[in-house]
């Protein structure tokens, strides 16, 4: 793990600091001429970096010519947005309507157990971050958990264990 | 095949692009890759069948199609076979082979693999003869289903963009809001206001720049329509905001998609690029002269981002915060430029009303509201997924007819409707037909659609703090009454489902509920309490139920429960003993067990694991 607290799991090499700061000036010069361009700039970024340290939403203050504050405003009031480092798979457990009623509180509970984190908290190893999400839309396969864009359904309590074997596997 | 020119630069090119289509379903395999089915595995079951198809020789013969949300969520992965319209649902990897060999090869069914039907479980092979198809109306939902969103020819295939080219060739701008007036459409974003108001309202703004808005931040928890839609038929959604920009004289637009929906997203981004590169979007569009163009905005998180004005604060670059009206959008909405901002399927609408005329649109539904309305199914019914119904159609028919009733045999207790700005409607109600009046009466509202059955199991007043939990999190924060008012109501809910609450929590819920509806800045204060005065008015037994007798008649809430074994039912077999995670049950094997109530912590464990119905809660077994 480097100072940053960056590690990557799936053994690639990660892109280096310097070499996302290359690419986020890029995405900035690209962007900086289209009105709105701060939160797919953000969203970019926080792709790149993996979170949103305050260097990076320096630097697109800067490049965008956006007050800090304002910068800093957005990425608050917004929950996909971090400025914590988050894993490299989120997990998003549904606490909409019908996944509730169908038990995703439970799914929750387990998720916490096992991973021993609660909602808001990365592993340790920076490969799972917990996370409620408010509706995926899959109402009719409750309940719903989301790991990054993988929509995994009719969830059960027991299966954790073997739903997170999966992800911690090495992908080839 | 005949050649036809790759951008279309006129409404005869776009004529002999459609002959050109040869839209013969009998070698074509449907396969629902939306997002529920996908999430079901439909991707495995389509490798698999290719396989099959590929060992016995099939494979130019026949052809699968993914195509949109077909319906039928619960029942994924789901075929249609093109060739005779029978319907698979829960197909698996295994019974790819079977499929090929027995239903392709020899032309017989695979009985046990199609829809059954009542207590007898009869089968019904047909789609066709489906109750749960058969009873809908499809209007929003016409194309899901049956076009691989990912190809422009299918959709051309069936009238796509055939709405675009006559309005191109022979309506005026005016003539255009004059046909959405006769249609009576109206929004289906949740308020239900008149869309031809809206943009009239824009139309009639002064300015150069306008712009069209698309509402796909599809935030109330239990409605998926708008997800599906653009998942299945991104076309009608693209071509719906083309007439919109015609009609205001707008020339750029954006959807604003949540980011919870990146299947979406892709879609609605690669028929973007296939339109733009066959001369649907773009300049000079059909050669009429007319420019449009479309860019997509994904939210970041914020359910307050539905609300039309945060909608545009978010795209502008800021923090999703409603803003007072008037100005209204149409005067001064994106960028202060008149903007029209509708729905998915508000535009969705459109092609067919523009292509068949406002009154064949008008023509279902009832008086006062016009056309269909989809509706998300989720919670306690069989069905789980998405239904088109005319407007106006009584609830018991969606729930029961449709949806098949509710799952385990259980009974019907409410059905929440409109999300977290919506309310229940209990079991008297049952009638009711769902069109934006009568839901009113009755403290609900249509809403986006989102329709959650309720059972038996579920408690009430659960559920309404269910709801202020959820939009007291998503409070801006920007007004007080919204911020501090729904943060007091979730504290007095708590209370009451703790067994702290008293009868004076009651007058205070409804004084304040009734205050937070009068002085919130935007929809989302304004609607908060609906869940919370709606259960008040619908089941104040058992509001009063947690208050005086401290009990939760639904066993929900666990400071209201007790669980204790029946001396007279318990075998001994020690279960429940062994799976007490406080190990507060005592007993030997063979022996009656008893529960230590000081020690134990309601969690329900042994009543889940008796196998004797020994285990009561509230008195009450299994």
């Amino acid at each position: 793990m480097d100072e940053t607290g960056r590690t990557c799991s799936c053994g690639c090499k990660p892109l280096s600091e310097a070499e996302n700061h290359a690419r986020l000036a890029q995405v900035i010069q690209e962007y900086q001429h289209k009105p709105g361009a701060l939160i797919p700039v953000l969203q970019i970024a926080q792709a790149l970096f993996g979170y949103l340290p305050k260097d990076v939403l320096r630097t697109i203050s800067e490049g965008l010519n956006e007050p800090y504050s304002r910068v800093f405003g957005v990425v608050t009031f917004y929950s996909f947005f971090s400025q914590v480092p988050r894993g490299k798979y989120v997990i998003r457990v549904c606490m909409g309507t019908a996944c509730y009623v169908r038990g995703g509180q439970a799914v929750l509970a387990a998720l916490e157990q096992e991973l021993k984190i609660s909602v808001g908290q990365t592993t340790p190893d920076r490969v799972f971050s917990l996370d409620v999400g408010r509706c995926f839309g899959a109402c009719g396969l409750a309940p719903a958990v989301m790991i990054n864009d993988d929509v995994l359904q009719f969830v059960q309590p027991g299966q954790i264990k073997d739903i997170l074997a999966q992800y911690r596997k090495p992908t080839a | 095949m005949k050649k036809t020119p790759k951008v279309l630069t006129s409404a005869a090119d776009l004529d002999a692009r459609r002959a050109s289509i040869n839209p013969e379903t009998k070698d074509k395999i449907f396969m629902c890759a939306g997002g529920g089915c996908i999430a079901s595995g439909a991707m495995a079951v389509k490798t698999a069948l290719l396989a099959e198809l590929k060992k016995h020789k099939l494979d130019k013969a026949v052809y699968i199609v993914e195509t949109g949300c077909m319906g039928p969520c619960s029942g994924g992965p789901i075929l249609l076979m093109g060739r005779d319209n029978v319907y698979y649902q829960h197909v698996a990897v295994a019974d790819a082979a079977e499929i090929v060999e027995k239903h392709l090869l020899k032309g017989e069914i695979v009985e046990r693999l199609t829809w059954k039907e009542g207590p007898n479980q009869k089968s019904v092979p047909v789609q066709g003869d489906i109750p749960f198809f058969k009873r809908q109306t499809k209007i929003v939902l016409r194309n899901c289903g049956i076009v691989d969103p990912n190809s422009l020819n299918d959709t051309i295939s069936r009238n796509g963009y055939q709405a675009l080219s006559k309005m191109l060739t022979s309506m005026t701008p005016d003539a255009v809001i004059e046909e959405v007036k006769k249609s009576g459409l109206r929004g289906r974003g949740g308020a239900g206001f008149p869309t031809h108001i809206k943009w009239a309202a824009a139309r009639q703004s002064p300015g150069a720049v306008k712009y069209v808005l698309c509402n796909a931040d599809e935030g109330d928890p239990g409605a998926f329509m708008d997800r599906s839609v653009l998942e299945g038929d991104p076309h009608s959604v693209i071509e719906g905001m083309l007439i919109g920009g015609f009609a205001i004289g707008s020339s750029q637009g954006y959807v604003y998609v949540r980011a919870e929906y990146p299947l979406a997203v892709e879609r609605l981004q690669r028929a973007i690029e296939m339109a733009r590169e066959a001369g649907l979007l773009g300049q000079n569009i059909l050669g009429s002269g007319y420019a449009f163009d479309l860019e997509i905005r994904k939210g970041s998180g914020a359910f307050v981002c539905g609300e039309e004005t945060a909608l545009m604060a978010s795209i502008e670059g800021r923090r999703g915060e409603p803003r007072p009206r008037p100005p209204f959008p149409a005067q001064k909405g994106l960028w202060m430029k008149p903007t029209v901002l509708n729905n998915v399927e508000t535009f969705a609408n459109i092609p067919f009303i523009i292509l068949n005329g406002g009154d064949s649109f008008a023509s279902y539904g009832t008086a006062k509201s016009k056309g269909t309305k989809v509706f998300a199914l989720a919670g306690a019914v069989n069905i789980s997924g998405l239904v088109e119904v005319p407007v106006g159609t009584p609830l018991n028919d969606v729930v029961f007819d449709i949806a098949g009733g509710i799952k385990d045999g259980k009974s019907f207790k409410a059905a929440q409707i409109g999300g977290p700005s919506g309310g229940c409607i209990p079991a008297e109600y049952l009638k009711v037909p769902l069109d934006y009046e009568s839901l009113n009466e009755l403290g609900a509202i249509m809403g986006s659609g989102g329709l959650i059955v309720i059972d038996e199991d579920a408690c009430m007043v659960d559920v309404a703090r269910f709801f202020v939990d959820f939009v007291q999190e998503e409070s801006c924060g920007k007004c007080v009454p919204c911020r501090e008012g729904t943060r007091r109501m979730l504290e007095i809910l708590t209370r009451i489902c703790k067994g702290q609450g008293e009868m004076a929590d009651l007058e205070r819920l409804s004084t304040l509920g009734t205050e937070i509806k009068a002085t919130s800045l935007c929809g989302l204060g304004q609607t908060a309490a609906n869940p919370v005065l709606s259960t008040l008015r619908h089941f104040m037994d058992e509001y009063k139920a947690h208050i005086l007798d401290k009990k939760c008649p639904a066993g929900k809430c666990t400071s209201l429960v007790t669980y204790d074994i029946d001396p007279e039912a318990c075998v001994g077999c020690t279960a429940c003993a062994r799976r007490c995670p406080v190990a507060c049950i005592a007993g030997v094997a063979k022996g009656i067990h008893v529960i230590d109530q000081k020690v134990c912590t309601r969690c329900g464990t042994c009543y889940t694991v008796c196998k004797f119905k020994a285990v009561r809660r509230n008195g009450k077994t299994k």
